[in-house]
């Protein structure tokens, strides 16, 4: 067994130059994988905030008082696919307001009467918006309602479509990588050939002569791994400090990297290994008919 | 045990390279195989490990129905005969030592054993300061007693030696001779297969005589067919 081993990792030092470049290109691969499964991630995280900051808002009629504004809430408690419907009233939206705005004295001379009252709703589906808003608009006291802004509303497209690209261009690299490893495996052993056949020939079996090259692709895939791991983070915490320093971009707020740590080490390390193990498998059973 | 039964060997490209040679040899026996080159002395080795599958007839090595074997079942055949191939087949980027030891790794002897085990045969064939070496630092003699090294390793049941000889200068080849007659002594069945008609005669053996892939002479007279008879 050990000597299986030995005999794996002596495999990758004697065809070194291919067995480097299947692991720069694999580590290409995988860091590409690894930056969009974070783009995608942050896209997310992005978009949930936005539809958690910006839920329903329906105002109620300037002429209702406070506790006739409080009773519509029953109504709309009511209303198919509402979860929640949270009183605020005036005085606290506008408080909520100067908050936001940082606090600063420039709204000094907005009053409570600037703002009306209202109800703050989370619903259930949100993909079932259009229809809520249409009948929350119909309760009698609600003067209006506002739903997510368009600004929102396009992030949720173009996240959807991000989305749909990205496994797109995942599953593409994968096969990449994979196709990588199973063809510096196929040479490996293509250059063996005459050794496999001599192996078989002294009765060595199929298990025993796969098993070098299996330990190569794995030791490859795992390498690779490895290496993208590292240079993912490095690459990762620097964008993200360029943007959060950046005045344009501080909208965006990056996950950092240490939040994702341990998930991504186990990411990288399972994709390493089956990438690895696929790729040389693969390309081990042609071989071995003597 | 080695049992042919009319066994014909038709190659791809038309050469009929046997034509129905029937033989028998038992275990512990020590038989020579003559013949003059191209007369099919290769091809019936190569079907004995089932490196090639005959035409027609029947096959029968140490238990082993040749025609019928399973492919899993191959390794386990060719465990049983210790092969010395006319090219050596030596692995060309192993030691010398791995060479031999390669034999006893596949069946999954221990460091300690393999050490000792191949010290002893490396010494067996005057290879003992080899062991570093590679197949391409030593020469053809010196091949070939490393291949001879590496059939002996494993104790097999039968040792086939496909001209073990020819590179081998008077004495030494006299000596391989002592070698493997010494390993049939200890029951290992020996077939050589050779040109060498002043070694066939040197031993009285049982010699098979080949020719055009017919068996045309089977005795212990030492009888040695020349190329031109
Ligand atoms: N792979 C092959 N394909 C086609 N014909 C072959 C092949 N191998 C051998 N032959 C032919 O089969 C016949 C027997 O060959 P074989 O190698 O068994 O001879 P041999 O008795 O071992 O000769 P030598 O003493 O020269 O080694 C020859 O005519 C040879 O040309
Ligand atoms: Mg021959």
């Amino acid at each position: 067994m050990k000597y299986l081993f030995a005999e794996g990792i002596h495999n990758m030092y004697t065809h070194g130059f291919m067995s480097f470049a299947a692991v720069c290109v694999t580590v290409a691969c995988f860091i590409i994988i690894g930056s969009f499964s974070m783009i995608v991630y942050n896209l997310g995280l992005f978009v949930s905030d936005m539809e958690h900051q910006n839920r329903i808002h329906a105002f109620i009629d300037e002429s209702y008082d406070t506790s006739a504004a409080k009773s519509v809430g029953s109504q709309i408690n009511l209303v198919d696919n509402v979860l929640e419907a949270k009183f605020i009233s005036r005085e606290e939206a506008g408080e909520r307001f100067i908050d936001q705005q940082g606090g600063g004295n420039a709204f000094e001379g907005v009053t409570a009467e600037t703002f009306r009252d209202r109800f703050e709703i989370t619903l259930e589906d949100n993909a079932k918006m259009d229809e809520t808003v249409q009948a929350l608009g119909a309760i009698k006291g609600v003067a209006e309602v506002k739903a997510l802004p368009e600004l929102a509303k396009g992030f949720l497209t173009i996240q959807r479509a991000f989305n749909i690209a990205s496994v797109v261009i995942i599953v593409v690299l994968l096969v990449v990588s994979l196709f990588m490893i199973s063809n510096t495996i196929k040479l490996a052993m293509y250059d063996r050939k005459e050794e496999i056949g001599i192996m078989k020939m002294l009765g060595a079996t199929n298990r025993f002569i796969r098993f070098p090259y299996f330990v190569e692709g794995f030791l490859i895939g795992v390498i690779s791994a490895g290496l993208a791991f590292l240079l993912e983070w490095g690459l990762y915490d620097f964008l993200a400090e360029k943007i959060t320093q950046s005045q344009n971009l501080q909208l965006f707020n990056l996950v950092p990297f240490r939040e994702v740590v341990i998930p991504m080490v186990f990411a990288f390390g399972a994709t390493g290994l089956l990438v690895g193990m696929f790729g040389s498998v693969m390309s081990i059973r042609k071989f071995l008919d003597v | 045990m080695i049992d042919f039964r009319n066994v014909t060997k038709i190659y791809d490209t038309g050469n009929h390279a046997l034509n129905g040679v029937s033989l028998h040899i038992d275990d512990g026996e020590f038989v020579f195989l003559v013949g003059p080159s191209g007369s099919g002395k290769s091809t019936i080795i190569k079907l004995l490990t089932a490196e090639l599958m005959p035409s027609s007839g029947s096959i029968q090595v140490n238990g082993y129905q040749i025609e019928s074997i399973k492919k899993s079942q191959i390794p386990d055949l060719r465990r049983t005969v210790g092969v010395i191939f006319q090219d050596f087949r030596l692995i060309e980027n192993k030691t010398v030592f791995d060479n031999v030891a390669f034999g006893m790794r596949i069946v999954g002897a221990s460091a300690k054993q393999i050490k000792e085990r191949v010290d002893y045969v490396l010494d067996l064939v005057g290879l003992e300061n080899r062991g570093r070496r590679f197949p391409h630092e030593l020469s053809g003699g010196e091949q070939q007693r490393v291949a001879i090294a590496r059939s002996l390793v494993n104790n097999p049941n039968m040792i086939i030696a496909d001209e073990p000889t020819g590179n081998l200068d008077p004495q030494r080849s006299y000596e391989i001779m002592m070698l493997l007659e010494r390993a049939n002594a200890l029951g290992t069945t020996v077939m050589i297969v050779t040109h060498e008609q002043e070694l066939v005669n040197r031993f009285t053996k049982r010699v098979i005589a080949i020719a055009n892939g017919k068996v045309i002479n089977d005795g212990m007279d030492g009888y040695y067919l020349n190329e031109s008879d």
